[in-house]
């Protein structure tokens, strides 16, 4: 994978946040030394390997179908930058 | 150039389970709005998502009924995107160990014959929130009760070739899946919407063309309206010496047309990685094994046991397996009167002809399901005529009355009594002399006239075979 400020800037648009010249410079760096990393894992031999997704061997963990008690509508909003009618109020966006 | 369709369809369905996915907020539809919230399903900092073990059976026993193959070990995945109406910012998904794969369903085919359209998968996720959109404000406002409710994804192949395969399809994957429990279907409520994938190519050829995608479509008619739309827009691109582009559009169906909404140039990037917070899955033989034992019998092996067992006609086969709720008003019918035939004769005719009228859909019917036979038993009883029958069953479905009880109140029963018949009979020969003479003369018409003023003067209250019998023995005498 090719690290350069191109990608930088990909990632900003993604992650929707803006960042300064300095920092896309010590991003770029730091991307470059942790994706260059996994090139390292990539050159070994995995054959027969199975892919491993989680780090425990935990399986099954499941919860009956149970209604709990929701919150309170007030203390959800209560984070709401803006809130109309119950809910929360957001920039316009398209469907 | 003739043109052959190809359309691949994804639909979703939200289960019928009581809470969410991941958390024990209630899933019931219609709340004010964000009374059915809590941290995990507002995406808050630091909470667990634990998983709702009847998702799992659900999606367990839809692919059964759907003939697929289940995933012995399940993962779960994330699928970021960044929209108001996932606080998460991501949607828990499953995209490299779906639950079920390889499955297919029978559907009636566009050439009249039948065909398997094969589905390539069935996957559990979250639902999203619900967005409305305030001009005066030019704001958006968030509702996150339907945040989190689990869904199932059944992703067909592009093995559709017309809108009619296709709404086939979806009516018969909506009985199944209303028949195994799975999800209520309702349609006007988005619990099962579609996504269109549609591409054209030069009948014969070989390749797919450029597809488009038009998402959450919610009925039947603008699915087919959609599909009909964007073929011709495609087809008209092409001849006109023009390129499809892949993208999404936007089914407008009050317009009936639809719009771009993004193209491939910005196509999203979902960054999927499996879920750290969900461990996997495990789902053994036994479970499956279970499973298959409690599903009930399912439409089809139903349609073709009320055609053999039951001699009922194709057609109407058809419409009584149809809807779960037209089949369980027909089996609990022919429960109570013991006659299938008169059973499916009043669902086809009076059921659907007050369904119609009203504009009811199925499940939105109330009145007692055992009403309808024990007004069949009065019919054949000979307590009401048809005509009383008839009008007795529009207040069964109006009010839900009781039909014995109403037919009671109403005083609406036959006449019982051959003697009150016989002497309302002789008055009306009495009064009706000329008529009488012309009978005796040979007139056949003038019984026809007789009997009429005769059912006239019993306010057509006695059965009119009796009528019949009773006149004729009084005009031989």
């Amino acid at each position: 994978m090719t690290i350069d400020r191109d990608l930088v800037l990909y990632l900003e648009s993604l992650g929707r946040i803006r960042l300064t010249e300095e920092e896309r410079a010590a991003c770029e760096t730091d991307l470059r030394s942790i994706i260059g990393y996994f090139d390292q894992l990539g050159a070994l031999d995995t054959e027969g390997v199975e892919p491993l997704s989680h780090a425990f061997p935990v399986t099954n963990v499941m919860r009956e179908d149970v209604i709990l008690r929701s919150m309170d509508p007030g203390d959800i909003l209560a984070n709401a930058p803006r809130e109309k009618d119950g809910y929360f109020m957001v920039h316009r966006v398209m469907e | 150039m003739r043109y052959e369709t190809v359309i691949g369809l994804e639909v979703h369905t939200e289960l019928a389970t009581k809470s969410k996915i991941f958390c024990g907020c209630a899933t019931k539809f219609g709340g004010a709005p964000n009374t059915q919230v809590c941290p995990v399903c507002s995406g808050m900092p630091g909470t667990l998502p634990v998983l709702n073990r009847a998702v799992v059976d659900c999606a367990i026993r839809a692919g059964l009924a759907l003939n697929c193959e289940i995933t012995r070990n399940n993962k779960f995945d994330r699928k970021n995107y960044f929209y108001p109406d996932l606080p998460k910012a991501y949607q828990v998904s499953q995209l490299y160990a779906p639950i079920c794969t390889d499955g297919w369903l029978e559907v009636a085919a566009e050439d009249g014959g039948t065909k398997r359209v094969s589905i390539r998968e069935i996957h559990m996720e979250e639902d999203a929130g619900k967005l409305v959109h305030d001009d005066w404000e030019d704001a958006s406002l968030a509702d996150y009760n339907r945040c989190g409710t689990a869904l199932l994804e059944i992703v067909t192949q592009p093995d559709f070739r017309a809108a009619s395969e296709v709404v086939d399809y979806i009516e018969k994957l909506k009985a199944i899946l209303e028949y195994t429990g799975v999800s209520d279907c309702k349609m006007q409520e988005g619990s099962l919407r579609a996504d269109i994938n549609l591409s054209v190519r030069p009948v014969g050829a070989k390749e797919l063309g450029t597809r488009t995608e038009m998402k959450n479509i919610n009925s039947l008619r603008a699915i087919a309206r959609a599909i009909e739309a964007e073929t011709a827009r495609q087809i008209e691109l092409i001849e006109d010496g023009g390129r499809v582009v892949q993208e999404t559009r936007r089914w407008d169906d009050s317009a009936g047309e639809s719009c771009s909404m993004r193209a491939k140039e910005d196509a999203q990037d979902y960054r999927y990685f499996p879920e750290p917070d969900l461990p996997p899955i495990e789902i053994t033989d036994a479970q499956i094994a279970e499973i298959r034992a409690s599903l009930p019998e399912l439409p089809q092996a139903k349609r073709r046991r009320y055609m053999e067992e039951l001699g009922l006609p194709e057609y109407d086969t058809g419409i009584l397996t149809g809807s779960v709720y037209l089949m369980r008003l027909f089996e609990e019918t022919c429960a109570a009167c013991g006659d299938p035939k008169e059973a499916a004769n009043w669902i086809m005719g009076e059921v659907l002809g007050q369904l119609k009228l009203t504009q009811t859909l199925p499940e939105n019917m109330i009145f007692a399901p055992a009403s309808l036979g024990k007004l069949i038993l009065l019919l054949r009883g000979n307590v009401i005529n048809r005509g009383t029958a008839k009008k007795v069953f529009q207040k069964v479905f109006a009010e839900n009355v009781d039909p014995e009880q109403y037919v009671k109140e109403h005083n609406l029963a036959l006449m019982t009594d051959g003697g009150a018949i016989r002497s309302a009979l002789e008055g009306v020969l009495a009064a009706n002399e000329k008529s009488v003479n012309e009978y005796r003369g040979g007139k056949a018409q003038a019984f026809q006239y007789l009997i009429g003023q005769g059912m006239r003067a019993l306010r057509g209250q006695a059965p009119a075979q009796e009528v019949t019998r009773l006149l004729k023995e009084l005009l031989d005498d």
